[in-house]
């Protein structure tokens, strides 16, 4: 399969070449690199590209894998509704 | 890091969109030798945690000439620094719940529209038309400026970082000032925890941490950070493409590009350097959004954050050199408009520091105002 092709953030569509191309082009901070490609910032929150990513970073950077820090993760766990979040709150006693 | 430098001209602290801004102007205006000093990575502050929406419905006429001045600079910004910064002209429709805002709103117009920003006052039909999904009900009349809109902020962040590389400035990254050196009321140099750079002149650009930069040099200045949290949806189809926004509720949101929205409101909060998000703030955000846009309840949250508004006494910011410190230069306090008038301020402050007249006349801006008691007072701030 072409790299092109080989998609590894699925929420945001970016594939492993896209990703090779911006680490070249300096983005080797996986922060940067996140806000840059937008990868990890789906639905998913990243649980499954990150770690893909993560591999590819230490690779360039020439580090164990542990070594490279993962982008600091935000809430919600679970992707929520406002509907949801409106009901909750009108059953809390005020 | 073998070849950390030892002098330079220049050295920026903090190097969030004000301080990558300036550099880039400086290099434009001939400086070369310049070292930015960044804490964490590229738009790790509040550059990066903000909603980059680009307002230019102020009700001061420095703040209009500097959110024009701005947009003027946004609209060629992608070309002039080669790098894609994603801005989109979608208009800001600025709601107003009652008669005494309708009566300031139309002070507002009538200044926006001397200094040419294109804004103007439109009926509940009109709003609708803008943003099909609004409540009506919510509001009594509504303001618009067709040419306010929204920019990526990392990439702008990044783009100006870059330019500024390209033109001779040194970015460091996980580098921290640690004391800035002073002799004699002038600045000396910069203690950093990669060594010390001998400087003549030093720029507080550090957002959030302003207050304590300064007190490196010595100084005192009035500056706070307060806690704002925004939120960030699943993407949807193109609803509409403005801003909408409530100075009352304290709330704004637009559907970027992307297809998600961004969306924010202001909360009483503590100062203090605490940013992490609440679910609090998120029952109290969702009240007021399905107050005003009832069709979004069944919208999907994908994540929260918070991040910091640098403010001061009178939400305007402090830029210019410090009258008791020769060459300490502050671009501090922005409140939540720092990244829409950073092109403009960035051109001031460049421009200021090679002895030029700036174009906007920033000087009721000084830290010293707040000393003399002359405060500026902006009618049309968000939180
Ligand atoms: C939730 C939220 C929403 C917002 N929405 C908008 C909006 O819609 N429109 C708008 O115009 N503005 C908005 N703002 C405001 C805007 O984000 C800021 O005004 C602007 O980003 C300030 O840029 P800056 O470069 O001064 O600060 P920052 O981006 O915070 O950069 C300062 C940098 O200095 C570094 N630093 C600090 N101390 C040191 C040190 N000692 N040594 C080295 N580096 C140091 C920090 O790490 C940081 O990266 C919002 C802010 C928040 C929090
Ligand atoms: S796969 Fe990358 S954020 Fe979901």
């Amino acid at each position: 399969m072409n790299d092109e092709k080989i998609i590894i953030c699925r929420c945001e569509d970016i594939t492993i070449e896209e990703i090779r191309a911006a680490i070249a082009d300096g983005y080797t901070d996986f922060e940067e690199l996140k806000r840059f490609l937008r990868v990890g910032m789906g639905p998913c929150g990243g649980r499954t590209c990150l770690p893909l990513i993560r591999r590819e970073l230490a690779i360039f950077r020439g580090l164990p894998v542990d070594e490279v820090a993962l982008p600091a993760k935000r809430p919600p766990t679970q992707v929520t509704t406002f509907s949801s979040v409106a009901i909750s709150s009108e059953g809390e006693a005020k | 890091m073998t070849d950390f430098p030892k002098t330079a001209e220049v050295v920026i602290i903090g190097g969030g969109v004000v301080g990558a801004s300036i550099a880039y102007e400086l290099t434009k205006r001939g400086v070369k030798d310049i070292v930015v000093l960044e804490k964490s990575y590229i738009s790790s502050g509040s550059t990066g945690r903000c909603g980059a929406g680009v307002r230019q419905q102020w009700g001061l006429e420095m703040n209009c000439r500097l959110a024009k001045g701005s947009v003027d600079i946004f609209e060629q910004l992608t070309e002039e620094l080669d790098y894609d910064i994603e801005f989109r002209q979608g208009g800001y429709l600025v709601l107003a719940h009652n008669s005494t805002q309708v009566k300031q709103f139309e002070r507002n117009i009538k200044l926006q529209n001397s200094v040419g920003i294109p804004s103007r006052f439109v009926d509940k039909d009109e709003a609708r038309e803008i943003c099909p999904p609004i409540n009506t009900e919510a509001f009594v009349k509504a303001t618009y400026c067709p040419t306010d809109g929204h920019a990526n902020p990392f990439k702008t962040n990044f783009a100006y970082a870059r330019a500024a590389e390209r033109g001779g400035a040194r970015v460091y990254r996980y580098t921290e000032a640690k004391d800035i050196l002073t002799e004699n009321g002038r600045i000396v140099g910069v203690e950093t925890d990669k060594g010390r750079i001998s400087t003549n002149i030093v720029v507080n650009a550090s957002g959030p941490w302003s207050h304590e930069v300064a007190k490196l040099a010595g100084i005192e200045i009035p500056t706070f950070s307060e806690r704002h949290q925004c939120l960030v949806s699943e993407p949807l189809e193109p609803m509409f493409e403005t801003m909408v926004i409530s100075f009352q509720k304290g709330i704004y949101l637009q559907q970027v590009p992307h297809g998600s929205f961004v969306m924010g409101i202001g909360e009483v909060e503590e100062p203090n350097h605490n940013i992490r998000s609440t679910w609090q703030w998120l029952e109290f955000f969702t009240g007021e959004l399905l107050d005003i846009l009832p069709v979004l309840k069944d919208l999907r949250i994908v994540r929260q954050w918070g991040g910091s508004y640098n403010k001061t006494p009178d939400a305007a910011p402090i830029l210019g050199e410090h009258e008791q410190l020769a060459g300490f230069y502050n671009a501090v306090g922005f409140s939540g408009h720092g990244f829409m008038i950073a092109p403009m301020t960035a051109v001031c402050i460049a421009q200021l520091i090679v002895g030029e007249k700036p174009t906007v006349d920033i000087s009721p801006l000084s830290a010293e105002r707040f000393s003399k008691g002359e405060l500026v007072v902006e009618p049309s701030v968000v939180g």
